[in-house]
């Protein structure tokens, strides 16, 4: 499946690599949960990591959307709180 | 509770669909979009040039501390040489101060460079997409009735939206680091002038009068000395002519 790095790029991973991200996603939202900052870098950083390793980059012409989207591995907690509880940290598109 | 990756997608769909609700027909939704593609292009060229100025910004405070470091530390040896430890003493403990305000300037220049390759980076594949879609948005016009076309639109308005709102984050974040630092870099020239920190890069410090004044001491006591001596050697030749 094709899974997003926000702000770096995509890659094309396989079923396995999938199953290992969402274990690792699990942790990520617990940790966003009880304010744990130091765990969300490292398991951001170990989901990004994943995907660039096992990965294969996904050309930026490419139109098709993605099945999975990773935030920024250098995300802070305070800025994870802001993307997931007002959404306020992307902003909407220009209209 | 739900992971991050469901929670991006969401939030990332709610963005989408709101670009895809301005128009009615498929061509005009294809313009529509393709004008805000442009838009957010030029939006992430400013960017980048708004990341590039404030770290010259931020340069130019580290090179003017770097140049307070170098004098602090040569007053500091002038005051020891003098025999003023104490002056020795409050210029090597200002020294350290600044070189901690460096170290701090120096994480927060990594920081804006590491932004700043986000925000190319974003830029290039944003390109790339934009031209992709111009390409595909005429075809899907001149080849697709219009219920074919909704959902040629969808996929690829979707693929490129999801391209956009994460380029906005990309904006946003830069935008959010560059400020913190303005506020920072403002806040130090706020305390300089104000007083509540020594202007280090005045030329008259608290620490330069009273070297001054030790120098102009030493200065005036090597005259004397040289005069001393002058008259002393006259009041010997006359001695001689007598």
């Amino acid at each position: 499946m094709i899974v997003r790095l926000m702000s770096e790029g995509r890659y094309e991973v396989d079923d396995e690599v999938a199953k290992g991200l969402n274990d690792i996603d699990d942790q990520a939202g617990a940790a966003v949960e009880r304010g744990d900052e130091e765990a969300l870098s490292e398991l951001l950083r170990r989901m990004a990591d994943a995907v660039r390793t096992n990965g294969v980059r996904v050309p930026d012409e490419d139109l098709s959307a993605s099945e999975a989207i990773i935030p920024p591995d250098d995300l802070s907690l305070e800025e994870a709180r802001r993307l997931f509880e007002d959404e306020g940290l992307i902003p909407d598109l220009p209209s | 509770m739900a992971g991050l990756m469901s929670r991006a997608s969401a939030i990332m769909k709610a963005k989408i669909s709101k670009l895809l609700d301005h128009a009615e027909d498929p061509a005009e939704t294809l313009d529509y979009s393709y004008e805000r593609q442009l838009e957010l292009l030029q939006n992430v060229k400013r960017g980048i040039a708004d990341v590039v100025t404030a770290k010259k910004r931020l340069q130019l405070q580290e090179t003017q501390l770097e140049q307070s470091v170098v004098k602090l530390d040569s007053q500091a040896r002038e005051a020891l040489a003098a025999g003023r430890e104490d002056l020795a003493r409050q210029a090597l403990e200002r020294k350290s101060g600044l070189q901690q305000q460096l170290q701090s300037l120096d994480q927060q220049a990594k920081q804006l460079e590491e932004q700043q390759a986000k925000l190319e980076a974003s830029e290039k594949a944003l390109s790339a997409k934009v031209e992709a879609f111009r390409t595909q948005k005429e075809t899907i016009k001149a080849q697709y009735s219009a219920a074919e076309a909704q959902v040629k639109i969808g996929e690829a308005a979707t693929g490129i939206g999801e391209e956009m709102a994460d380029t906005g984050l990309a904006i946003q974040r830069a935008k959010d680091k560059t400020e913190q630092m303005q506020a920072r870099a403002a806040a130090i020239d706020e305390l300089t002038t104000s007083g509540a920190l020594e202007d280090f890069t005045s030329d008259q410090t608290e620490l330069d009068r009273e070297l001054g004044a030790l120098a102009s001491q030493s200065q005036v006591d090597k005259e004397l000395a040289a005069m001393k001596a002058e008259i002393g050697s006259g009041d010997k030749q006359k001695e001689l002519k007598q």
